[in-house]
């Protein structure tokens, strides 16, 4: 039998596809104490290890470097430092932002880590590295559990 | 091990921790789309599928028939020799009867997918579904025909064929 | 080439859903790892991490996310994945990065945490199949094991009865691991009457997805030799790949475990696999695939394994005691964990030191293997006092 050709580039077409999961997380045994300290009490705590003289924020229930586990948690205080940061534009997909959005690693005094969050009250163009910031929670009311319960961190 | 150890860890959650907020979560919902290109090999395998067709390729050094097409031996690593055109018939070489779906929920109709060893192909087998057939009576061995979309349906994928049925022959 | 030991193991429970994260999960296990002879961190000259689809935690990049739980902080890191057959993969894996002679102590860990995948994770597993010429058709991951386990008993005339018999004991094995997720005693009728989910698999055939992690401490002999009462020595290694075609292959019989098995067998000098071996830890994540793999694994004759079930050759009190920890049916599938849970099981056996599912006899030699990936990885280990 002959064989056909394929003469038309438009005979070949990619295949649309999806997967259609999705996830769902759980903050495990640090991550609970942490968020909830967020939402019940307002406050950002780090956990401590005395071997290696390191607070860590995000507290973990281990240290990384010497592999104890960290029972020691303190409140690390509002006040912290722009380490870096960048102003956004565009989503995820690509479509442009109604307003930029300032995104920043900020970093507390004597803690080990940081947290990635936006920068608010302030313009883009008035950000810097090195910047002192405290963090402003949502009300108490509006609190849920997640790291979107700081709403921004402003300059002081 | 065993008598040492006196604590094992891990912490185990119930069904509804979550639901009833016991435990805080978060979720993610990605936009997980995609447009896979076909490429060379199943392309033309669609563009035959459209008209009717099962094409593979034959690599005429191991002497096989390479089913869904494709560009390249896998076994000797050269470009195939030729196309060629195979039956729409074939035999079944496995199958099951699934009372659950992709999410492992349950079904009533059950689903016949099965593995068919295309005729002309010296025993390849591609994946489909079975039909028109109560599925306690299909065999390892059966022999099925392909039951096509009708041409204007069909749009070069494998779903032009709706499923295979049973054969007398 | 180096010898290389196993000095050290450590596990987490397996559950359906753990409160803790993978990376709590990994250090859980790690720790405990260590902790069991007496290293620390900074003894650990590099890491192996073992975990399965990072669609499974939902986290891209999941082995870097999990690192720091594992041990690796500023270490030589490698992750291994190959589906289910990675937890034995990652042993491997970790026996060449001694065995090199680069490093002289390896942390391996495998884990999973297969919960956070919605609305479930054999969801995840869509792409498993081919997207062009197989995803379309709907498929449910389900369907692979049921043709396979078709073909199985068609080639060799096995029923469902004998099949389940390896559910019921593998169930009542793992009522002995304080870590078994669902351990129970069932008889062959609950299986057989248990709910069909794809014929011939029933649920009580299948193990249940679970989190859960698992570590080993490899040294090399010099070290081994210092630190350990009872090294267990990695004797023999393999691990191949089939084909992702799977027209291509007969699914009655699982060439690429042979493969593998010789591998492992030849270098560590085996010739009689069936006389030799004195404990057997397939992967079991379906009753009838510890019979498949028995076969591949050449500890007897094609369609013989049934057979060697029903007459009590593989309880722990038999010739050949097949998964005393429980397996998979009756600890949990841990996906990637799973294999290094049945390297751990070895490892307690050969020294003596697994308690209530102890095999009598003083027994030398065990073999381990997993599969995965597109059903077609085949991935041995051999260990030997």
């Amino acid at each position: 039998m002959p064989v056909d050709k394929v003469v038309q580039l438009s005979q070949t077409k990619p295949l649309h596809g999806e997967i259609p999961v999705y996830g769902q997380y759980t903050f495990g045994v640090a991550g609970e104490r942490f968020f909830r300290e967020i939402k019940d009490n307002g406050r950002i705590m780090g956990a401590r290890c005395e071997r290696c003289n390191l607070t860590y924020v995000p507290p973990r229930i281990y240290c990384e470097r010497c592999f104890s586990e960290l029972k020691e948690w303190l409140a690390v205080g509002g006040r912290g430092i722009v380490h870096t940061y960048t102003v956004a534009y565009f989503d995820l997909e690509g479509a442009r932002l109604p307003e930029p959005v300032i995104v920043a690693m900020v970093q507390f005094d004597g803690v080990y880590g940081g947290l990635v969050h936006r920068l608010g009250e302030v313009r883009p163009e008035e950000a810097k590295i090195g910047m002192p910031v405290e963090v402003v929670f949502k009300d108490k009311a509006e609190r849920v559990g997640s790291i979107n319960d700081i709403a921004y961190f402003k300059p002081c | 091990m065993s008598e040492k150890v006196k604590e094992w860890p891990g912490t185990a959650l119930k069904e509804d921790d979550i639901t009833e907020k016991r435990v805080l979560s978060t979720e993610w919902h990605p936009n997980l789309k995609y447009a896979w290109d076909t490429g060379i090999g199943y392309g033309r395998y669609f563009a035959e599928l459209k008209k009717g067709r099962i094409i593979g390729t034959r690599c005429n050094k191991c002497r096989r028939v390479l089913l869904p097409a494709r560009v390249f031996c896998e076994w000797c690593f050269r470009t195939v020799d030729e196309w060629v055109y195979l039956e729409d018939t074939g035999t079944v070489n496995t199958f099951s009867i699934a009372y659950t779906d992709w999410v492992a929920n349950r079904i009533e109709e059950p689903q016949i997918p099965a593995l068919i060893e295309i005729d002309g192909s010296g025993g390849v087998a591609i994946m489909h579904l079975i039909g028109e057939v109560d599925p306690w009576k299909v065999k390892i061995g059966m022999r099925v025909k392909a039951v096509w979309k009708p041409e204007g349906e069909r749009e070069g994928a494998i779903t032009d064929i709706k499923y295979w049925k049973p054969v007398d022959e | 080439m180096r010898k290389v030991a196993i000095v050290g193991a450590g596990m987490t429970k397996f559950v359906r859903r753990s409160l803790e994260t993978g990376k709590e999960l990994s250090w859980q296990a790690a720790k405990m790892a260590l902790d069991s002879c007496q290293l620390t961190l900074d003894d650990v000259d590099c890491v192996v991490m073992g975990t399965a689809p990072d669609a499974f935690d939902m986290i891209h990049m999941k082995a870097e996310y999990l690192s720091d739980g594992a041990g690796a902080w500023r270490k030589p890191y490698m992750r291994g994945f190959v589906g289910g057959g990675t937890g034995v993969f990652v042993a491997d894996q970790g026996w060449y990065h001694v065995a090199s002679g680069l490093f002289d102590t390896c942390l391996v860990v495998a884990e999973e945490k297969m919960s956070c995948c919605l609305p479930h994770p054999q969801g995840a597993f869509i792409t498993c199949w081919d997207q062009f010429t197989e995803s379309p058709l709907g498929t449910s991951l389900l369907w692979f094991f049921a043709w396979e386990m078709n073909r199985y008993m068609n080639a060799h005339g096995i029923t469902e009865r004998e099949i389940a018999l390896v559910a019921v004991k593998n169930k009542k094995n793992a009522m002995n691991h304080p870590c078994a997720q669902l351990a129970a005693e069932i008889t062959v009728d609950d299986v057989l009457n248990s709910e069909i989910m794809a014929w011939p698999v029933k649920r009580l055939d299948v193990s249940p997805t679970s989190d859960g992690a698992v570590a080993i401490v490899l040294a090399a002999e010099h070290v081994a030799k210092r630190i350990s009462d009872k090294p267990v020595w990695i004797e023999g290694v393999g691990w191949c790949l089939d084909t992702m075609y799977i027209g291509q292959r007969d699914l009655y019989y699982p060439r690429y475990v042979e493969y593998a098995a010789r591998m492992a067998y030849n270098m560590a000098g085996i010739k009689e696999p069936s006389k030799e071996i004195n404990i057997a830890e397939p992967y079991d994540p379906f009753d009838y695939k510890e019979l498949h793999h028995m076969e591949g694994l050449l500890l007897c004759g094609k369609g013989e394994a049934a057979r060697l079930t029903a007459d009590g050759v593989t309880q722990r009190t038999g010739n050949l005691p097949t998964c005393p920890s429980g397996g998979a049916l009756g600890v949990g599938n841990a996906i990637a964990a799973t294999g290094l849970m049945k390297v751990a099981e070895l490892f307690w056996q050969l020294r003596g030191e697994a308690g209530k599912r102890q095999v009598p006899g003083k027994p030398k030699k065990g073999v381990a293997q997993a599969w995965g990936d597109e059903m077609q990885v085949g991935t041995v280990i051999v260990l030997g006092v």
